[in-house]
């Protein structure tokens, strides 16, 4: 097999990938971003560094699947993204524009209070956790793929999700939004 | 932990579509970048070389790389010459020194 032969198999490959986990990786840096506009952007930036180390990604895989490793880049870079509006100085124009508008998220679920709810509850619970919680619910990610992405055990990532849970949980019964009915 | 629960999660945190637009993008830019790095590829495949419009590109490449090499084997040659000419003179400039010293002492006695 020539070079150029290796490479079209490669770039086959990678069409793959980016058209199956496109979705996910939008997901996920939607709930992690908050608005359309900068999710669209994690993403792009996501598949554009995805292209440029996935040959070696392929290598060092053995097979696995490698849709932990395409939320990872979205995770750092959505990390970063956060890291980078926080060290900005925001002037008073900015905060009105904040204070306008607030996550988008709640969007998707208009109408639906227990959903609502659900999503602040999601909103307020530590980094960790809340992102544990969207590769789970939001990408169907299991524990294994969530242990890959995050860099952790996967017991390690099995007892962060049953305390993302419980915590979520308990605040919604705290602030009397359980949704019994 | 309940299993209601993890459902109303679930209705909550549902998967989100991305717009039209930015697979579209998305596409193009992956597309070029795909385009560009066989295009780069295929400039180092032997078998590119079977194709004449290649040619006159190696050509004017071979030339050019050609022409730096001669023109700093010609550097090269320029500076040697140059330190065996300073070396030359030095040794001269010695030996003038060395002859009027020793005339001198000659002068003295």
């Amino acid at each position: 097999m020539t070079a150029l032969d290796e490479k079209a198999e490669l770039d086959r490959d990678f069409t793959e990938l980016y058209r199956t986990h496109l979705r996910d990786v939008y997901s996920y840096s939607y709930y992690r971003i908050g608005n359309h506009h900068d999710a669209e952007d994690i993403t792009e930036q996501t598949f554009l560094q995805a292209y440029r180390h996935f040959a070696r990604a392929k290598a060092e895989s053995n097979g696995r699947p490698l849709r932990p490793w395409l939320i990872r880049i979205a995770h750092n870079l959505a990390a970063n993204y956060h890291r980078d509006r926080s060290r900005r100085p925001q002037t008073h124009l900015e905060d009105a524009a904040v204070i306008s508008a607030p996550h988008e998220t709640e969007e998707l679920v208009t109408g639906r209070e227990d959903a609502t709810a659900v999503l602040r509850g999601v909103a307020d619970l530590p980094d960790d956790r809340r992102e544990a919680l969207i590769m789970r619910f939001a990408i169907g990610m299991d524990n294994r793929e969530i242990a890959r992405a995050l860099g952790r055990s996967e017991g390690a990532t099995k007892v962060l999700i049953h305390r993302a849970l419980r915590q979520l949980e308990g605040e919604l019964e705290k602030r009397g939004e359980t949704l019994d009915e | 932990m309940s299993s209601d629960f993890e459902r109303l999660l679930q209705g909550a945190l549902v998967p989100v579509e991305p717009s039209l637009a930015l697979s579209e993008r998305l596409d193009r830019r992956l597309s070029t970048l795909t385009d560009a790095a066989v295009g780069e590829l295929a400039e180092f495949d032997p078998r590119a070389l079977r194709d004449p419009r290649r040619w006159a590109r190696l050509v004017v490449a071979g030339v050019v790389a050609g022409g730096a090499g001669g023109a700093l084997v010609l550097v090269r040659a320029r500076q040697q010459h140059r330190r065996r000419e300073a070396s030359g003179f030095k040794a001269l400039e010695r030996g003038m020194r060395e002859v009027s010293a020793d005339m001198r002492r000659r002068l003295r006695r």
